[in-house]
C-alpha cells in the first residue's frame, strides 16, 4: 500500500509548528500504524543522510518523534490525532493497535498531536501529559500503608461490582478524551479513577474527598468543564462509559453537601 | 575475588530463615530516615512499590523512569495473573508447594532461601493490592477468584481480566502518587540513567539524561536501587515494550556489579507469530489462555499444505486428524506444561514441517471445546479482551477459528547478582524484580514475575536496605560536585559525542535487527557450541560495523529518540555477547537454556547437576577483555533435586 502522510512537525515547545508531507510506499496491510511510522523514519533518516536527496529538496526535519512503548494497547503511551480522530479511524483501539488495512491504498493521512492547553507539545507528535499524574496525586489512591492490610477475602465484593470497577479501571491514561473534547475536559479520565475506587468498599472512606480534590486539581491545571456531548466516550480506546461521570458527579455533590 | 559472592543466606530451617534475617537486620530511627536519600531507577512493579514503601517509611526518595509517566512501565503489559499461596481453593496449596513449584519450574537453578521467601510473602501481596483497590476477579459470593497457570496442579493465580499487570501497577503507582503528594518521593519522568556513580567503592548516585532537554544531570544518594527490568530486547523482536532496555543494569555491571546467568532467557510459547519483516514488536497472548485452549497441529502433511494455501479452514480439520502434541507428550500437565517445555515442543513440531501459517512457524491454540463446555458468556469474561486483541491484530476471530501462536522472547531470568538482602556486589547498590537474577532459575513460571516485583518492592527491599543505611545517616549528603560525578558525566558525554561523530549510513533500528537475527539464530531456542562461538564473533563484527557506520541524526540538546536507541543498542551488543558466552560455558540443557549437545534420546532437556549446579556470576574486566566467571554453588538442603517430569 502507498500513502501520503501529512504530519505535524514542531521542533520544540517554543517554536511554531507546520505540516510536512511525505510519500511512503510498499506498506503491508497487516502493518500497524506505528510500524508504518517506523518505516517512514527509516526513510527520513536515510534521505537526510543522502546529499542527493537533500539537494532534491528532501525535508531535513529528521525522523518524526512520537510517543509509544508497549505496542499492545495497554501502556497508554501512544497518542496521535489521525484524520481528525484520536487514535484514528478504528473504534476502541489505541494507535498502536490500528492497522493499515483500515486505510484506502493511496490515501492522504493527516497526523497531528493530541491538542489541549493542558498538554503542551514537546516535539512533533509528542505532548506533555504530566497533568494527568498531578490529578492522580491529588487523591487518586486509597491511603493504605504497606503491610497494613487484612486478609484479602475479608473484603467481600459482589462479582458485578468488581466487574464494574474493573470497567473503569481499564483507563490507560492516554488522553484521547481530552484531545477529543471541545472543552479539553479531563472529566472521563478523572471519573474513571474516582468511580473505580468509589465502587469498592475499601474506596468508600475517601470517596467524597477524592472526588473534590481531583476535580479541583483538574480545573487548576487548565482542563475545561464537561460538555455532556459524550464525545470522550466515543473515542475512548477502552470504551469507558460516561456513566462513570455520573458517579463522579454524585460523589462530588456529596462532598459539597458534607462540607 | 570469589569472596564477593557472599549470599548471606541465614542458617536454620527453611521456613524460619526470613524471620531470622529480619530480626538480625539493623533499623533506622524514623527521625534519621528523612536524612537519608535513596535513588530508585524504574517504576514497574518493583520500582514503584519500593519507592512508595520507602517514601512511606520516611526516606527521601528520588524515582526515575524513561516514560512520560511512572504508570507506563512495562509491568503494565502483564496479562494473566499473579500467584499467591492463599489456598482459597482448598486444593492443598501451601507456601511450601508454591516454593517447590517455583524451584522445580526453574529447573533447580535458583536459590532455595530466596524462593521460599518469595512464596512466604506472596499472600500478603494479594492483601495489600486488594486494600489498594485493585479490582481482582470475584466469584458471585464476593470472594476472590483463581485460575491455573503452567507448571502447577493447583489454582492459585489471582487476576483482573487479562489486565492483571496493569491493575497491580496502577495500585503501586497510586501508592507512589500518594507519597509524591506527601513530598517524600520526587518523581523524574523522561529521565534515563546512563551511568552509576561510585565514591570509595560505594554506589552514591547516577548520571541521567533528561530526555526532553537532552541535558545530562547528576543525582546523589546514600543508596541506589535498580528496578529497570530485563534485557529481552537484545533480540530486537520480543514481547518487551519498545523502550525496555538493559542499559541501567549494564552500566552497573561495567562499574563492578556481577551479572548472573545472562543466558537464561524465557521464550514464551503463546505469542502472535511474526507476520513480515516490517515488524518491530511481538505481541503476547496470555498464558492463562492455556487453561482452556488446546494446542495442536495437523497430523497429516497434506492438511498442513492445504492450510498454508488457505484451501481449508483450521476448524474444518476433523478431530481425529489433529495432533494435540502437548497432551500427547505430557499427559499429566497437558497444555499447562511450563513455558520452556511448551516452546520447545512447538519448535519441534514446526521443525518437523507441521507449522501452520505461510511461514511454517505457528501452531494452533483452539477454544472450540472451551466455548462448547463453558458457553460464550464465561469464555467472554475470562478471555474477552484477549480475543478482541487477537482479532484487531490478525483480523481472524478466535470465536470462529483457532488462534495461531509461536514462541517469542519474553523475559530474562538472568540479571544483576544479588545476595539474600538483594544487594549487589557493589555496596549500596540493590537490584529488584526482573533486573536481578535470584528467584526464577532457568525458567520462570507464569504469574510469578508480578509476584516477585511486588515481593521485592513492598516487603523485602524496604526491610533489608535499612541494614545498610543504619550507619549512614550521620554522613553528609552526597556531593554531586565530587570528582567521581565529574568523571562519570564526562564519560557519558564522550559516549554521546562518539555516536554523533560516526555519521554513517545505517539506521540504529536496522543494526538492532541484525543483532536480533544473530541472537535468535544462535542464542535462541536451541544453542550449540559451534553456533555460540559464531554468535560471539558475529556480534563483535557487527559492533565494530556500528561504530563505523551508524547514523544518529539530530543533536544531543533536544528530544532525540534515535540517540536514546543508539545508546541502548551499544549496551545490547555487549549484553548479547555475554549471553552467548554464558550459554557457551553452560554445557547443559536447563530451563529455557537448551544446548543441543545435552539432550535425552527423546529430545528432552538433559541437565548436568554434577558440573553446572551453580550460579554463573560474571565480572567485567574492561573493554575488549574477557569477563571473569565466578561460581556460586547452589545447595539444596530442603528439597530433593529431581529431573523435571511433566509426563506423569
Amino acid at each position: 500500500m502507498d500513502f501520503n502522510l501529512k504530519i505535524w512537525r514542531q521542533k520544540n515547545a517554543r517554536e511554531k509548528g507546520h505540516f510536512e508531507t511525505y510519500h511512503i510506499a510498499g506498506i503491508e496491510e497487516d502493518a500497524s500504524f506505528l510500524e508504518m511510522l517506523d518505516i517512514l523514519n527509516e526513510q527520513l533518516i536515510r534521505e537526510g543522510n543522502d546529499p542527493v536527496a537533500v539537494k532534491r529538496g528532501c525535508q531535513s526535519s529528521g525522523p518524526v518523534s512520537f510517543d509509544h512503548d508497549c505496542r499492545e494497547g495497554i501502556c497508554g503511551a501512544c497518542s496521535l490525532y489521525i484524520d481528525g480522530r484520536a487514535h484514528g479511524p478504528d473504534d476502541h483501539v489505541t494507535t498502536c493497535q490500528l492497522f493499515m488495512r483500515h486505510f484506502k491504498d493511496g490515501a492522504t493521512i493527516t497526523v497531528e498531536p493530541f491538542r489541549s492547553p493542558a498538554f503542551p507539545i514537546i516535539k512533533d507528535l509528542v505532548v506533555d501529559r504530566s497533568a494527568f499524574d498531578k490529578i492522580l496525586q491529588a487523591g487518586g489512591f486509597i491511603s493504605v500503608r504497606t503491610g497494613a492490610a487484612q486478609d484479602a477475602n475479608c473484603i467481600l465484593i459482589p462479582h458485578e461490582k468488581a466487574e464494574k470497577s474493573m470497567d473503569a479501571a481499564a483507563c490507560v491514561g492516554c488522553g484521547a478524551c481530552v484531545a477529543t473534547c471541545k472543552n479539553g475536559s479531563a472529566m472521563l479520565f478523572v471519573a474513571a479513577r474516582v468511580s473505580s475506587l468509589a465502587l469498592l468498599p475499601q474506596g468508600r472512606p475517601e470517596a467524597a474527598r477524592r472526588a473534590r480534590n481531583m476535580v479541583a486539581k483538574m480545573e487548576e491545571l487548565g482542563f475545561g468543564g464537561c460538555t455532556n456531548t459524550r464525545a470522550c466516550e466515543m473515542e475512548c480506546p477502552k470504551g469507558i462509559s460516561i456513566e462513570h461521570i455520573s458517579r463522579l458527579n454524585r460523589e462530588f455533590l456529596s462532598a459539597k453537601f458534607s462540607e | 575475588m570469589a569472596d564477593k559472592l557472599i549470599s548471606k543466606i541465614p542458617d536454620g530451617p527453611l521456613a524460619e530463615k526470613w524471620t531470622k534475617r529480619k530480626s538480625e537486620l539493623r533499623l533506622v530511627n524514623p527521625n534519621n530516615r528523612r536524612k537519608l536519600e535513596i535513588i530508585v531507577v524504574g517504576t514497574g512493579l518493583g520500582g514503584a512499590s519500593a519507592a512508595a514503601s520507602l517514601g512511606e517509611l520516611g526516606y527521601n526518595v528520588k524515582v526515575f523512569c524513561i516514560s512520560d509517566s511512572p504508570r507506563r512501565a512495562h509491568s503494565i503489559a502483564a496479562q494473566g495473573g499473579i500467584n499467591a499461596a492463599k489456598n482459597y481453593q482448598n486444593d492443598n496449596d501451601a507456601v511450601y508447594r508454591l516454593f517447590y513449584d517455583t524451584i522445580k519450574g526453574g529447573d533447580y537453578r535458583s536459590r532455595e532461601a530466596n524462593v521460599y521467601r518469595l512464596a512466604e510473602v506472596s499472600a500478603a501481596i494479594i492483601d495489600q493490592c486488594v486494600a489498594q483497590g485493585v479490582p481482582f476477579a470475584r466469584e458471585y459470593g464476593g470472594y476472590l477468584a483463581n485460575r491455573s497457570f503452567g507448571g502447577v496442579q493447583v489454582s492459585r493465580t489471582f487476576y483482573a481480566r487479562g489486565q492483571t499487570g496493569q491493575q497491580l501497577l496502577l495500585g503501586a503507582y497510586a501508592a507512589l502518587n500518594r507519597q509524591i503528594a506527601a513530598g517524600t518521593v520526587t518523581s523524574y519522568p523522561r529521565h534515563e540513567m546512563l551511568d552509576l556513580v561510585m565514591i570509595d567503592g560505594q554506589a552514591k548516585g547516577i548520571i541521567a539524561r533528561n530526555l526532553v532537554t537532552g541535558k545530562l544531570e547528576r543525582f546523589g544518594a546514600h543508596a541506589v536501587v535498580i528496578a529497570t527490568g530485563g534485557y529481552g530486547n537484545t533480540y530486537f523482536l520480543s514481547t518487551n515494550a519498545m523502550n525496555s532496555n538493559g542499559s541501567a543494569a549494564w552500566q552497573c555491571y561495567k562499574k563492578g556489579a556481577y551479572f548472573a546467568n545472562p543466558c537464561f532467557a524465557q521464550i514464551h510459547p503463546t505469542c502472535i507469530p511474526v507476520h513480515g519483516d516490517q515488524q518491530c514488536k511481538l505481541t503476547l497472548m496470555s498464558e492463562s489462555l492455556r487453561n482452556d485452549g488446546r494446542i495442536w497441529v495437523p497430523k497429516k502433511m497434506e492438511d498442513v499444505l492445504r492450510l498454508r494455501k488457505h484451501e481449508v479452514k483450521p476448524s474444518q480439520i476433523p478431530e481425529e486428524d489433529r495432533d494435540y502434541y502437548l497432551e500427547r507428550r505430557y499427559p499429566a500437565f497437558g497444555n499447562l506444561v511450563p513455558r520452556d517445555v511448551a516452546s520447545r515442543a512447538a519448535k519441534e513440531r514446526c521443525d518437523a514441517g507441521y507449522g501452520v501459517n505461510e511461514t511454517g512457524l505457528a501452531v494452533f491454540l483452539d477454544f472450540s471445546d472451551a466455548i462448547k463446555r463453558l458457553g460464550h458468556q464465561r469464555v467472554q469474561e475470562r478471555y474477552g479482551n484477549l480475543f478482541d486483541m487477537y482479532y484487531k491484530i490478525n483480523n481472524v476471530s478466535p470465536w470462529e477459528e483457532p488462534m495461531m501462536i509461536y514462541p517469542a522472547i519474553h523475559y530474562t531470568m538472568g540479571g544483576i547478582w544479588v545476595d539474600y538482602d538483594l544487594q549487589t556486589t557493589i555496596p549500596g547498590l540493590y537490584a529488584i524484580g526482573e533486573a536481578n537474577f535470584s528467584d526464577h532459575g532457568g525458567n520462570r513460571l507464569g504469574a510469578s514475575a508480578l509476584m516477585q516485583g511486588l515481593a521485592d518492592g513492598y516487603f523485602v527491599l524496604p526491610v533489608t536496605i535499612a541494614d545498610y543505611l543504619s550507619n549512614k545517616f550521620a554522613e553528609p549528603k552526597t556531593d554531586i560536585n565530587d570528582p567521581a560525578f565529574e568523571q562519570a558525566e564526562k564519560d557519558v558525554q564522550a559516549r554521546i559525542d562518539r555516536l554523533f561523530g560516526i555519521k554513517g549510513k545505517q539506521t540504529v533500528d536496522s543494526m538492532h535487527k541484525k543483532l536480533g537475527n544473530i541472537m535468535w539464530e544462535y542464542v535462541g531456542m536451541a544453542r550449540s557450541e559451534e553456533g555460540l562461538k559464531k554468535a560471539i564473533e558475529e556480534i563483535k563484527k557487527l559492533k565494530a560495523e556500528f561504530y563505523e557506520d551508524v547514523c544518529v541524526p539530530g543533536n544531543q540538546g533536544e528530544f532525540n529518540q534515535e540517540l536514546e536507541k543508539a545508546l541502548r543498542l551499544e549496551d545490547f551488543f555487549e549484553i548479547g555477547e555475554l549471553m552467548a558466552r554464558d550459554a557457551l560455558n553452560r554445557n547443559e540443557s536447563c530451563g529455557g537454556h537448551f544446548r543441543i549437545e545435552s539432550q535425552t534420546e527423546e529430545g528432552e532437556a538433559k541437565r548436568d547437576d554434577a558440573n553446572y549446579m551453580y550460579v554463573a556470576a560474571w565480572e567485567y574486566k574492561g573493554e575488549d577483555k574477557e569477563p571473569e566467571l565466578h561460581k556460586e554453588p547452589l545447595k539444596y538442603e530442603f528439597i530433593e533435586v529431581k529431573t523435571r517430569n511433566y509426563k506423569d
